[in-house]
């Protein structure tokens, strides 16, 4: 035939097609792995944050179940009970405090939980507020440089140096001892070192090849810092934010300890700690050994959590 | 080394200032003071002290006087609530005490974690390095005021051995469990950087020709790897400084030691605000005096910053 010369290429160009199309078909099996999916394979390989997570939600389970499992409320006074708190108020099922009672005869159990559920949304929420704050300034910093960014860090620098647990009391007591003080107050301080750490990340993805290309095609600065630059700093915030957690727990609880953190009737863990801590002449150990428990479980396991994170995320700072 | 040192401190004042200053205003900006009580008293009765103290001045010249009463003749202005102290007065009394005890600590922190981390990164994986490391992790999260508590029991409660509070002039007695409670998270932490850094060193090329040679563990310990793994230890001591500073507060307050602590959340609930207002600025200038000295060791330390 005519065409026969011509059909040869043909048919090597189709065999070729398929194999192309095969080797994408198999390359579409092993599928590249991303950075999150390597990272969550190496945090389950790793028995103690594995257990300190399951440990964590544990905790919030039962802040979330607790409520539901409660013979009394957490407001409510058991009057039969609160005259002799030392000797009939420890913790029973019968009376159906399951954790006893507080030195004024409200049940430890419902108190127990709504502290904890207090020390958990403040140490998220002032973790959250840091890594919105922290990371957006750090990465302007970082990113615009010059004189802009010796302004932005100077002043970090002076904040830093102020004692903050003192600046918090001050805000708390001069204004009011509330939630959204309290917010307030360990919002303006917590994203401080959060800012530094981005800052540092970001001047070394600076002169990175995509950046420059990005550039080069003519987008804008702030639009180069959100789609190239956050995205790319996640890992380092998200471990530091876990770190940061348990930090904003403690500071909380210190506060709470000292009287000078959030009113009743809300309470928290260091509130409930410093309360037990001065009963214990009265031979009322459940009032410093529940919240206590609760505070050591929470505060660890976020330890482990946040430890694992960052073998997990930044295998070579090991 | 005397320009960085002239550097840092040409820092230190204005961060000083702007402390004094962000203290001052939040004080101007509280709603209620220290003469609104339930009783209100009369207008004119009430002019008077406000007068007294100075509070009808405008704003820029009462904090003028302020910040000049403070960098001039360290003077902190009366009390607004005890008539005959003044803040001096009420530093002055618990300020030792707090100062004692706080500097016990921080050299024990340093020196047994500094030697525990050591230790540790030596006898790497072996059975003293995963007790160390287990029990600094766990002791991390022992914070000064749920070790004073369980110190109580242990010591006072069931052993008997210490006396829960009270100060008594420093007899050794009243000072171990304030010591031990404050002292215990920041060990833990320095131990833990002590370890990881030292074991970093260990395995570092320099040391690694140091064995070569033939010289001693005890020798390429104390000559050669201590110096740079010091380093990162340096630098936590400053935030470990100011963490024990503030928790000294804890400590103050819980065992009734009489130290400044005390009279901080006692003026912090009775709203004596130049009483917290000179506290903070006391622990404040602490603070920066002590991150700046930090940072000078660790320039003179780390051979790659000359300045």
């Amino acid at each position: 035939m005519v065409t026969r010369p011509g059909q040869k290429p043909e048919t090597i160009g189709t065999i070729r097609n398929e194999r192309i199309v095969e080797k994408l078909v198999e390359a579409e099996k092993v599928k590249g792995r991303s950075l999150w999916q390597d990272a969550a394979g190496r945090f389950t390989r790793n028995r103690a944050a594995v257990a300190a997570l399951v440990t964590l939600l544990a905790v919030v389970i039962f802040t979330l179940l607790g409520p539901f499992i409660a013979q009394w409320s957490n407001e409510e006074i058991d009057w039969a009970r609160m005259g002799d708190i030392a000797g009939q108020g420890g913790p029973s099922i019968e009376t159906g405090h399951y954790f006893g009672l507080d030195e004024v005869g409200r049940d430890l159990f419902a108190r127990t939980i709504q502290a904890t559920q207090t020390s958990l949304i403040v140490g998220v929420i002032g973790a959250l507020m840091a890594v919105i704050i922290g990371t957006l300034y750090g990465a302007i910093s970082g990113f615009v440089g010059g004189w802009v960014d010796n302004l932005m860090m100077r002043t970090v620098d002076i904040l830093i140096a102020v004692p903050y647990m003192f600046i918090i009391i001050l805000l708390m007591v001069m204004f009011e001892r509330s939630f959204l003080m309290l917010f307030v107050g360990i919002g303006v301080v917590s994203w401080l070192e959060m800012s530094r750490i981005v800052r540092g990340q970001t001047l070394s993805l600076k002169h990175r090849e995509f950046i420059e290309a990005a550039q080069a095609a003519g987008v804008g600065w702030f639009t180069i810092v959100r789609r190239h630059i956050l995205p790319n700093l996640m890992g380092v915030v998200v471990v530091y934010a876990t770190l940061l957690v348990p930090q904003m727990i403690l500071v909380e609880s210190f506060i709470s300890f000292l009287g000078l953190g959030v009113q009743e009737p809300n309470t928290s863990l260091g509130a409930l700690i410093s309360k037990g801590a001065s009963t214990i002449i009265y031979g009322t150990i459940w009032q410093l050994a529940w919240p206590l428990v609760f505070f050591l479980l929470t505060i660890i396991s976020l330890f482990f959590i946040g430890d694992g994170l960052r073998d997990a995320l930044d295998p070579k700072e090991r | 080394m005397l320009r960085y040192i002239l550097r840092r401190l040409l820092i230190a004042i204005p961060t000083l200032l702007i402390l004094i200053i962000i203290c001052f205003l939040l004080m101007y900006a509280a709603p209620g003071g220290p003469f609104t009580s339930e009783r209100p008293l009369p207008p004119q009765v009430l002019a008077n002290i406000e007068a007294k103290y100075g509070l009808n001045d405008p704003l820029p010249v009462q904090m003028w006087n302020y910040v000049v009463g403070i960098v001039t003749r360290f003077d902190f202005g009366p009390s607004f609530i005890y008539k005959d102290r003044d803040v001096n007065d009420i530093i002055a009394q618990g300020f030792p005490v707090t100062l004692t005890y706080g500097t016990i600590s921080f050299v024990i922190a340093t020196l047994v974690g500094v030697s525990l981390g050591v230790l540790a990164a030596i006898r790497h994986n072996t059975l003293l390095d995963y007790i160390a490391v287990g029990a600094t992790f766990s002791a991390q999260a022992l914070p000064n005021f749920v070790m004073a508590p369980i110190l109580v029991i242990i010591f006072t409660w069931q052993l008997g051995w210490l006396p829960g509070g009270g100060w008594n002039g420093g007899q050794w007695q009243y000072v171990v469990m304030p010591v031990i409670a404050l002292s215990t998270s920041y060990m833990a932490s320095i131990a833990r950087i002590t370890r990881s850094s030292m074991l970093e060193t260990l395995h570092s090329n320099f040391i690694r020709t140091a064995k070569a040679k033939g010289l001693s563990t005890r020798t390429i310990i104390r000559r050669h790897a201590m110096k740079p793994a010091m380093m990162p230890v340096v630098s936590y001591l400053g935030p470990a400084f100011v963490a024990m500073i503030t928790g000294s507060v804890v400590i103050d307050l819980y065992f009734s030691t009489g130290g400044i602590g005390q009279s901080f959340v006692n003026s912090a609930l009775n709203r004596d605000y130049a009483v917290m207002l000179g506290v903070t600025i006391l622990y404040g200038t602490l603070t920066i005096i002590f991150n700046l000295l930090a940072d000078v060791a660790y320039a003179w330390l780390d051979p790659k910053i000359r300045y």
